[in-house]
């Protein structure tokens, strides 16, 4: 089996580096693994950094957010017909241990997707982080009829089904619960597994703010009701 | 006799009028917008030079005077305009987006890499 690991960055100069450098060399169960940045017009040298990693770079020349980051990196995976892709955040939330776990249920052929959930497990995550993932699930749910402990996680694997299906407007963060409705929509296997979250003052400096909710959620209700 | 608001609002009437007609005729937008614009402010001429025209629309409504439907109207109008305007810059976001994606696709690291070792 073919995999793409797609990490999606922006000005993570200060981590992306280490980030590359911790992730999984090799997967059980799968051939050929090639991991590429999509570069989300960073003004920093998180370029230059993820270059130095030894991993191939994507650049957009302005920042689209991190929707569009994600599916540039889909499309990565389209054209070179892969047979699994993972996202894995560039801000180091992520372990890379919990790899082998999420696409471990993708080449038993048990899922098309597979979220890595963080709330799935009893462990320290913010407050505010809690409550405002508590309603972008109940906004998944009742906006999408989808039921998700994590719509937000930014870890997630594609079988190669999810990868020709799954197509999605969102840019910003507002493609996460797009992704949910798309598997819907195609009749995808969805399956959640337990992950670490790792929050750092970096990593929640760097994390989406949340007065910007509000805007995510405006700009999809536009796209619903145009 | 008309009023002075009358005739400060049938000078801007006449001016936004004359601007849709240029614009129109540069193709700026298409003839649909042009006659979209044309009914409203050809509306709003009527609503200056005969207000008891606005009376009568307003008693339609159940509404009490003629400048409070205008008003109600205007509103309704402005919001669906802004709307309108919201979704155009959505999708100008995705074409700008759809194009950044590309040139990204075409000038990947390794493709760059392998382009200067074989020029060299």
């Amino acid at each position: 089996m073919k995999a793409l690991i797609v990490v999606p960055a922006f000005n993570e100069v200060a981590v992306i580096h280490s980030v590359l450098k911790s992730l999984p060399k090799k997967l059980p169960g799968i051939s050929e693994l090639r991991i590429v940045v999509v570069n989300d017009g960073s003004t920093d040298s998180t370029q230059e950094e993820a270059q130095r990693a030894g991993v191939e770079v994507l650049t957009h020349s302005i920042n689209r957010g991190l929707g569009a980051a994600i599916k540039t990196g889909l499309e990565v995976a389209k054209r070179g017909t892969y047979d699994l892709m993972v996202t894995f955040d560039g801000d180091g939330q992520h372990d890379p241990a919990d790899v082998a776990k999420i696409v471990d249920p993708i080449i038993k052929k048990k899922a098309d997707l597979v979220i890595g959930a963080r709330f799935k497990r009893l462990q320290n995550i913010p407050i505010d982080r809690l409550i405002l993932n508590w309603f972008a699930n109940l906004a998944t749910l009742m906006i999408f009829g989808v039921t998700s402990t994590d719509s937000q996680s930014g870890l997630r694997a594609f079988s190669k089904k999810a990868i020709e299906l799954i197509d999605f407007k969102g840019e910003r963060m507002d493609f996460s619960s797009e992704i949910l409705l798309e598997a819907k929509k195609h009749n995808l296997v969805v399956v959640e597994v337990p992950i670490k979250a790792i929050y750092t003052p970096y990593s929640r400096a760097k994390g989406q703010k949340n007065l910007n909710s509000l805007a995510v959620f405006l700009r999809f209700l536009v796209r619903i009701f145009r | 006799m008309l009023t002075t608001i009358q005739i400060a609002l049938l000078i801007f009437i006449l001016f936004a009028i004359s601007r849709v007609y240029l614009r129109a005729k540069e193709q700026i937008f298409s003839t649909k917008t042009a006659i979209f614009w044309y009914v409203i402010w050809l509306a709003g001429l009527v609503g200056v030079l005969l207000p008891k025209t606005t009376t009568k629309l307003a008693g339609f409504f159940g509404v009490g005077r003629g400048v409070d439907v205008i008003v109600y109207i205007a509103l309704a109008l402005l919001f669906y305009l802004v709307f309108r305007i919201y979704v155009m810059i959505e999708d100008l976001r995705h074409e700008i987006t759809y194009l950044v994606r590309k040139i990204a696709l075409t000038n990947s690291s390794i493709k760059k890499r392998k382009a200067i070792k074989k020029s060299s």
